[in-house]
């Protein structure tokens, strides 16, 4: 029942995520965490953290990370082979489209519509991990105490140096772990 | 191509050591993937390659995977596209299979879970990053109906919570809908 569960889940998430990169992240919290419950924001939130500094997609090693925590190695297994299944599918129809048609108006109209579309679930997401790391588990309140003003320091550092300077992610993710780390440790 | 052993090893092993070398996936695997089977292997011509990076991003899914599903699929038909998916698929399985092992154990340490709470604010900037530059390109364009696909989606999600697969669904058939009617009428609405 698990197994089936998390391969279908993973399809989903294999199915609608247009765009590449961080595309299928929203679709990841959404199945994962809000859906099932299967990892905790914060978990989920290290889960990305994990993916962007290893190799791999996002959504198979999210597949990989939520089976084995869920159902172990088989669990793995199901969820893999469920998010890579529908493009196996997709991409090879699309290759037989392209080459009858060579011209794909109604796909590129597709992405085109779905492109805003990406950009702004990313964005809910990214808010719902922003929240998580400057308040805490509790959520957002109006409470200035409750605010975690390192990391808030540490995210607009991290965006200045991105934008600014367009440094590698992986390295602002080491950066700010070993600033951050070491400030919540002395404090 | 012919289907022999050696074939089959040899594109199994490339797809596993472009896989592994792509950090955060995403569009760096093209670029990769053409210098090992266009310029190396000399399995692919650069026309071929730019096509099928043209349909990898058409399709919904991970790019690497799509890509390498398409190389595997011209190469040896079904059984290419097999090796191709296992040998891109095996290096995150692998290593993200060992943290997953490993995580319950260490995020409990107090230096670990300090420096994951430091990462936290770091993938935040990522994110936020990546958003203004896909969401920076789209107000750029000056097109009001991407614009107002973007606030749309961000109002209805955010606070209404309607499900992600409804506006999904919704935002594609409305772009696929008004591309075509462009096309008849000469227009550029998306």
């Amino acid at each position: 029942m698990i197994y089936l569960q998390l391969f279908w889940s993973f399809f989903q998430i294999g199915l609608f995520s247009f765009g590449g990169g961080m595309a299928a992240m929203p679709l990841i919290q959404n199945q994962v965490v809000v859906l099932h419950g299967w990892l905790s924001l914060t978990e989920f939130t290290d889960l990305i953290t994990i993916s962007e500094m290893t190799p791999g997609p996002i959504a198979v090693n999210s597949a990989t990370f939520v089976g084995t925590r869920i159902a172990g190695m088989g669990g793995a297994l199901v969820s893999t082979l469920g998010c890579i299944l529908p493009s196996c599918f997709i991409v090879l129809l699309l290759a037989w489209l392209y080459s009858r048609y060579n011209e794909m108006v109604v796909i590129r109209g597709v992405l085109a519509g779905l492109r805003p579309t990406v950009v702004a679930l990313i964005l809910s997401a990214g808010l719902s991990i922003l929240v998580l790391s400057f308040w805490g588990t509790d959520g957002f309140t109006g409470n200035v105490t409750s605010i975690d003003f390192i990391a808030i320091a540490l995210f607009a550092a991290g965006l200045f140096l991105l934008r600014r300077f367009k440094l590698n992610p992986i390295l602002i993710m080491l950066g700010s772990g070993v600033i951050g780390g070491t400030c919540y440790l002395l404090i | 191509m012919e289907k022999n052993l050696k074939n089959y090893f040899k594109l199994f092993k490339s797809m596993f050591f472009l896989s592994a070398s792509t950090f955060g996936g995403g569009y760096v695997i093209i670029p990769l993937m053409k210098k090992k089977f266009v310029d190396e292997l000399e399995w692919l011509k650069e026309e071929e390659m730019l096509n099928m990076a043209a349909i990898a991003q058409s399709s919904p899914g991970a790019m690497a995977v799509n890509a390498s599903i398409l190389v595997g699929w011209r190469m040896m038909d079904l059984s290419g596209a097999l090796v191709a998916i296992v040998g891109t698929a095996l290096p995150p399985f692998i290593i993200l299979s060992v943290i997953s092992l490993f995580y319950a154990a260490f995020r409990d340490n107090a230096v670990v879970s300090a420096v994951l709470k430091g990462m936290m604010a770091g993938v935040c900037a990522v994110i936020f990053d990546v958003v203004f530059i896909m969401g920076g390109n789209i107000i750029k364009a000056k097109k009001w109906l991407p614009i107002l696909i973007m606030a749309g989606t961000f109002a209805v999600y955010f606070f209404l919570h309607i499900k992600i697969i409804y506006i999904i669904l919704f935002c594609g058939t409305l772009g696929a809908l008004v591309s075509l009617h462009d096309k008849r009428t000469g227009k550029e609405h998306i």
